[in-house]
Parts: C-alpha cells; sequence; structure tokens
C-alpha cells in the first residue's frame, strides 16, 4: 500500500523539504511535490501537507498571499471532501487565512522570534493526526516562529475547546496565545494546523521524535479505514 | 483616482506592536502617551469603473483579515 501524500510549494517555504523527509521516513512512499502555481493537484491524495516558511514574505498578513493562490483552491475543495490537510506554522498561517481554521495568528506577545523547544499537552488524541498519542500526553517539538499568537474571539474559543478542536496546547507561556492553544483542528477533524514543527521530531538524531506519532497517526488512518 | 484603504486592529484585540511603539517613544523621553495602535495603509490607483462594492470585497477577501482587523475606504 502506497500513501499518497503531497507537499505544497510556496516561493519561501522552508519546511517543505523536512516535511518531505517525514512523510517518507513514516510512511515508506516518497512524497509527491507540488508547486504553489500548480493549478491541480495530483489525483487521489491520501495527505496534503502545507510546510513552514515565509510564503511569499509573509507580504501583507503572514500566509495571506498563499491561502490565495491557484493550488489553495484546490486544496479547500480537497478539504472539504474530506482529505487530511496539515499546516504546520506558516502552513497553519495559510490555513487561518484561507478560512479552513478559524482565528488568526498575530505577531508574537513579546515581538521576537523564538525558535526553541517547547513543551505541549496532546488535548484531543481522537483525531486522524493524533490517535498515536495519550490524552494530556506531554511532548517536545520544536517552534521557530514569530507570528503564533493564536487570536480568536471568545465565543470561538468556547466552541473550539468544547468540540474537543484544540489540539495541541503548551504548557508554558509560549507566544501570547489566547488560552495556550498550539493547534486547532477543523470541525470535520481532518484539518489540523499547528505552530510547533512535528516534521523536526521525528528521530532522537533531530534531538527528539515526539513528532513522529502524528505522521504514523495520519499513515495509519488510512490503513483502517 | 486614488483610494486609501485603512487597516486597523480591531479594538480589543492585542497590539503587540503599538505596545512596543509606545514603549520605545518613551524611552525616547516623551510623555503623555496613553496608548498606541499599529495599523496599515494600503494605497490604490484605480480608475472610474471600480465601484464601492469592489473595493469593500477587495478589503473583506484581501486587504484586511476580518477575524482581527477593521478597514476603512477613503477616496481621495
Amino acid at each position: 500500500m502506497s500513501f499518497r501524500a503531497a507537499v505544497i510549494t510556496f516561493p519561501g517555504s522552508n519546511c517543505d523539504r523536512d516535511m518531505a523527509v517525514a512523510l517518507e521516513e513514516v510512511s515508506g512512499t516518497p512524497a509527491l511535490r507540488v508547486w504553489h502555481g500548480d493549478h491541480e493537484l495530483p489525483e487521489r491524495l491520501d495527505f496534503i501537507a502545507l510546510p513552514g516558511g515565509f510564503s511569499y514574505g509573509d507580504y501583507l498578513r503572514s500566509g495571506a498571499m498563499a491561502a490565495r493562490s491557484h493550488i489553495m483552491r484546490s486544496v479547500i475543495a480537497a478539504a472539504g471532501r474530506g482529505v487530511p490537510v496539515l499546516g504546520v506554522c506558516n502552513g497553519f498561517q495559510v490555513l487561518t487565512e484561507a478560512g479552513l481554521l478559524p482565528g488568526a495568528l498575530m505577531r508574537n506577545a513579546g515581538q521576537h522570534f523564538i525558535c526553541r523547544t517547547v513543551p505541549l499537552r496532546v488535548e484531543n488524541s481522537q483525531s486522524l493526526f493524533t490517535a498515536g498519542y495519550e490524552a494530556g500526553q506531554q511532548l517536545r517539538i520544536p517552534i521557530a516562529h514569530a507570528d503564533g499568537n493564536y487570536f480568536a474571539d471568545e465565543a470561538t474559543l468556547d466552541r473550539l475547546e468544547g468540540e474537543g478542536r484544540v489540539a495541541f496546547r503548551y504548557l508554558e507561556e509560549v507566544n501570547g496565545s489566547a488560552r495556550d492553544i498550539a493547534g486547532v483542528l477543523s470541525e470535520a477533524g481532518n484539518v489540523l494546523g499547528m505552530m510547533p514543527h512535528p516534521e523536526r521530531a521525528i528521530e532522537a538524531a533531530l534531538g527528539g521524535s515526539d513528532g513522529r506519532a502524528l505522521f504514523e497517526s495520519a499513515v495509519r488512518s488510512l490503513v483502517d479505514a | 483616482m486614488k483610494v486609501r484603504v485603512h487597516v486597523s486592529l480591531k479594538p480589543g484585540v492585542l497590539d503587540p506592536q503599538g505596545r512596543a511603539i509606545h514603549h520605545a517613544l518613551e524611552g525616547l523621553g516623551f510623555k503623555g502617551i496613553e496608548d498606541v495602535r499599529a495599523g496599515r495603509l494600503i494605497e490604490l490607483e484605480v480608475d472610474s469603473s471600480v465601484t464601492d462594492e469592489a473595493l469593500e470585497a477587495m478589503c473583506r477577501q484581501l486587504l484586511a483579515n476580518m477575524v482581527i482587523e477593521n478597514y476603512r475606504i477613503e477616496r481621495v
């Protein structure tokens, strides 16, 4: 069985290769590489990843231009059909700008770019991305961002909490995010956006392997489906 | 014709950049500043066919992020 995953590269993406390596490492199948100007996604995809980086130089707002690129129309349509979509860091920013996830990612409360490994807690272990974790499990995963300060109005935050759509939460003050939210799921559960980089934590040689189970969960969800 | 679009953070949304500017101004010795909010000014050069409705749509779809920002359109 092959796992057909696509990694979208925008001008300024810089974690696309790491994402492709992580997907291949875990699934055994090379990820397809898709350029932002492509109008169509490859057929029969099992997984779409929007990588970290600085798409379009963060012009206007982080993720704003990428969210309106040609390929994102296809990604939005695929997400609507239930294809799993993972957005990490800039990918999370793109997902909120595209309206696939609620809220917005603002400048870090402390103004600085933050690059370090942070402690997280798994809040929802039922999703296709997180089934390989235990609820409440603590993880250490790297972050590297300037605009990771998650904002949504109180009603939206209450709804996310009530529906179990907070996937990960920071265990310490990191960037000013509302309710320490580090990752959010879509209503249907097939879209996950997160600021921490699981693809940078898939083996001990990288400094940790706590991100690996996220990719394993996605691969297993396909096998079980 | 020139159009100015003023984009600003909604009231109640914390503005880390405004706060940093506020601190910097106080660091320069300026007194009496109660608050600073930073926004964005976008100038468009448009022809007469561009309607108010089209400008509103531009703001809602791209120029402002309606989750956190308000906009004001000014025809100059």
